[in-house]
């Protein structure tokens, strides 16, 4: 079976959920694409979710979505649609094209919908036991010889194949939140995974303009191995900070994140970040790790306090920031979560005291937004983290001890032979986590 | 001509501009306009008939029947003639035609003349569709999807290949650079806010790619996409002491010269803009004198070619001469014979339908002394202003001579 061919009946399962969208967008835009260039071949994508309504909100996303992406390549549909004489204008060219996109999709509610599928690409809830109940399932009834690509970003794969019996016709292909904005891709195969898999998935991949990443098959994978293990440090530096100086852990959550966010030149701070990833998919994620690994523990009380006392963070369907550690207001940190009290706490009750502990920051610090179009970074950075050693203040105490910390598990990745080499480590927190500079750096030896 | 008025030429550029918040609507911008040129005459009350220009209300705004929105302006105006005229990009220059004529055959005294245009309610791509009407709907299907920037690119490609790419490139880009620095003294400018310190180096580094727009401009070659009106009152010396303004606050149309080439014919030479050279030279006979009387111009720059063409059309360079007269810097505001005073198409804006007349407020500006920061000198022995407004591709031109009123 061709690259094409293989392409022209694929499903996804939860093709309505936050990542399973994004996959979805990209795979119909991509199968469309195909079609117009093989037009006597039908091309099929099924949507495939728990939640009728949530199909329906696909739908809409997808004509949307399929709209902006159609309008940034105009010129080239107009190629495409050169033989057909009714249609003249770029309106005319971009309503075909978007309808276009919209028939191969089919919206179901029914996981049968993908017995014919050549490959499944999956993206439901991150629980082992439904993705290996789902693709049993599937592998059971094909009629095809499909293939199985799982968004999972902690479960190890051989399991998922093992437990499934899918004979080495299983690839991890983790896209990062929003798959069809963020440009990385963990691909991860294992010991088991047939070569012609990991061909097409590379193929996929480059036709998605993705940059794929290899990561070896340990739970969390390079980019949630990375993260999760930077939270950790987040919370533990929290409790540290909130005992030493004897002040309100609320408060010391503040400080963590403002260091995270301005000392590391970060796009969010470790706490925005955890709400945004959400303190639930965190929880689940750092279970799903633990049992993995032998020499560190990878648990926070805080996290599962924050959860009894139902403080989820993650987004709502119109990707706005639910509250979480962090209260969001037009989606900036406006309040932190007080554990004893369960109540936020604004921030202007206590932000002076606390930005005046952390003391100032060095006048050579830059914004990350600044740092987005710098050709002199490291020469920046330099600066700036030399300027660091050199104070005394609290916040370059905590900032470099971070930014140690997060070169350590960078290092550890690569010796636990998660990641191939350092550059993959840090080309994942670049692209995955648009960090403005990778983990394993010379910044704060 | 006298009492000029241009609202602010919105779009990208501008600080106040936002494509996610709602702007002004084509009510506010003919109200503005008309406003500004009613409070200048003495009122409605002397107003015989009005002359409205605008291209494609129609479908930018879905909006017809315009004259139906000058009795808005002024409740002294209902009751009295009005008229809309579409030349496309040039139904700003029609406006002002349509009114001399009316005054020479002395129908009206007094004539208020508008332009319009309100572009920004459709993205680009979409609005390149609408503005596309301004060529043959039957050439629309093989053109490409920004139509008139693939029109030009066709022009620039084709000048490129016959008097080299590099030298062409470094008139383009002052060309760019001059509408930048002249727009930046006009506060109505849609450029006034650009802060670039070298416009030309930024020109010049930037190579046309065919992959994301046309084979062979950038977008620093072509016009803005506009929200904005103009207008101006054309008068008869009676009509002149109707409203009370001194002759010396006016400017005198000496000559003009109107044209149109058949749109469905392509043009001859692809490095000439014929109908230009026509009704230039038209207006130049007309008003009995020579280019080299000309103390400043406006000219129809849509794209830094059509500049560059314009140049060539006038005589002031032969053919394939006219991309080295502009990089010379002949053109600029302190040049041989400065062009585009206030940054014109690229660096004032191009509300496609108001431009016309924005030419002639920009005239009438510099020839009386108005014109503020973006004042050039005005020499006696060069004492006449010149307009060149184009619709579609060198296909309706109207060109106008005008002279201080003495």
């Amino acid at each position: 079976m061709t690259y094409n061919e293989r392409l022209e009946n694929v499903a996804v399962l939860g093709a309505a959920g936050k990542m399973g969208s994004g996959i979805l967008l990209l795979t119909a835009v991509h199968m469309a694409d195909l079609s117009l260039q093989n037009k006597d071949k039908t091309y099929v994508l099924y949507a495939i979710d728990v939640s009728d309504k949530a199909l329906t909100g696909l739908m809409e996303y997808l004509r949307v979505q399929v709209r902006k992406l159609a309008e940034k390549k105009t010129v080239w549909l107009r190629e495409m649609y050169a033989d057909r004489n009714d249609l003249i204008e770029n309106f005319d060219i971009i309503d075909e094209y978007i309808m276009d996109v919209l028939k191969i999709v089919r919206p179901v509610t029914a996981v049968e919908a993908a017995y014919n599928s050549n490959i499944v690409f999956e993206a439901v809830n991150e629980n082992r036991a439904l993705k290996v109940k789902l693709f049993t399932q599937i592998k059971q009834h094909a009629s095809k010889d499909v293939w199985f690509f799982t968004n999972t970003s902690s479960v190890p794969i051989h399991l998922i194949d093992e437990e499934a019996l899918l004979g080495g016709k299983v690839i991890g292909f983790h896209f990062y939140n929003p798959p069809a904005v963020q440009r990385l891709v963990e691909l991860i195969k294992t010991d088991n995974t047939q070569q012609e898999v990991v061909d097409f998935a590379y193929e996929y991949a480059k036709n998605l303009k993705k940059i794929v990443v290899p990561s070896n098959d340990f739970a969390g994978f390079i980019g949630n191995g990375h993260f999760m293990r930077d939270g950790l440090h987040g919370m533990s530096e929290a409790q540290k900070l909130a005992t030493e100086k004897n002040i309100p852990l609320y408060q010391a959550i503040y400080m963590i994140n403002k260091v995270t966010q301005e000392y590391l030149i970060r796009p969010m701070g470790i706490y925005q970040l955890m709400d945004y990833v959400g303190i639930d998919v965190m929880q689940f994620i750092l279970n799903v790790m633990n049992p993995f690994v032998s020499d560190e523990e990878l648990h926070s009380d805080l996290l599962d306090k924050m959860m009894e006392q139902g403080v989820k963070g993650g987004q709502f369907s119109s990707g706005a920031q639910k509250d979480g550690f962090l209260k969001y207001e037009k989606g900036k940190p406006i309040a932190v979560w007080d554990i004893d009290k369960k109540e936020y706490v604004a921030f202007d009750t206590f932000k002076a005291d606390a930005d005046a502990m952390l003391g100032a920051i060095p006048e050579s610090a830059t914004p990350w937004k600044a740092t987005l179009k710098m050709k002199n970074k490291d020469e920046v950075f330099n600066k700036f983290y030399t300027d660091l050693k050199t104070t005394d203040i609290l916040g370059a105490k905590i900032a470099l001890r971070y930014g140690k910390r997060s070169k350590a598990i960078g290092e550890k990745l690569v010796v636990d032979n998660v990641a191939h080499n350092a550059d993959d480590v840090n080309t994942v927190m670049l692209t995955g986590f648009f960090h403005a500079y990778g983990p394993i750096n010379n910044y704060f030896d | 001509m006298t009492a000029g008025y241009n609202t602010i030429s919105l779009g990208t550029g501008r600080k106040e501009f936002n494509p996610r918040k709602p702007r002004p609507d084509i009510e506010h911008y003919i109200k503005e306009a008309g406003q500004g040129v009613l409070r200048q005459i003495g009122g409605a009350k002397n107003v015989d008939e009005s002359v409205i220009g605008n291209f494609i209300a129609g479908r930018f705004n879905k909006q017809g029947h315009l004259d139906g929105f000058i009795p808005m302006i002024d409740k002294g105006l209902s009751m009295k003639p009005a008229v809309r005229v579409e030349g496309a990009c040039a139904s700003g220059g029609l406006s002002l035609v349509t009114g001399i004529r009316q005054v020479l055959a002395e129908t009206s005294e007094v004539v208020l003349s508008l332009g319009f245009e309100v572009q920004n309610t459709v993205k680009a791509i979409y609005g390149a569709d609408i503005l596309a009407l301004a060529g043959w709907f039957k050439k629309r299907k093989k053109g490409h999807a920004y139509f008139f920037p693939g029109q030009f690119s066709d022009r620039a490609g084709a000048y490129y290949e016959k008097y080299g790419y590099e030298r062409t490139r470094k008139g383009m880009a002052r060309w760019y650079a001059n509408a930048i620095e002249n727009a930046r003294l006009d506060p109505t400018a849609q450029e006034y806010h650009n802060a670039n310190p070298d416009p030309y180096a930024t020109a010049l580094k930037m190579q046309p790619n065919g992959k994301f727009f046309v084979d062979h401009l950038t977008v620093l070659d072509c016009s803005k996409v506009s929200d904005a009106a103009s207008g101006i009152s054309i008068c008869s010396e009676e009509g002149l002491k109707r409203i009370g303004i001194d002759k010396k606050d006016a400017v005198e149309v000496i000559g003009f010269g109107h044209a149109v080439r058949d749109i469905t014919s392509d043009p001859t030479d692809l490095t000439e803009l014929e109908t230009i050279k026509f009704a230039a030279h038209q207006a130049l006979e007309n008003a009995g004198i020579t280019i080299d009387q000309v103390g400043t111009v406006e000219t129809h720059d849509c794209f830094s070619i059509a500049g560059i063409l314009a140049v060539e059309a006038l005589g002031l360079a032969a053919k394939g001469e006219g991309a080295d007269y502009v990089a010379e810097g002949k053109t600029g505001r302190n040049g041989e014979l400065p062009f585009n005073t206030t940054g014109g198409l690229i660096g004032w804006g191009h509300p496609t339908g108001g431009t016309g007349v924005h030419q002639a407020v920009t005239i009438w500006q510099q020839l009386t002394g108005k014109a503020g920061d973006a004042q050039i000198n005005i020499s006696d022995d060069r004492p006449y202003g010149l307009t060149i407004n184009m619709g579609g591709d060198d296909v309706t031109v109207t060109s106008i001579v005008f002279k201080r009123g003495e």
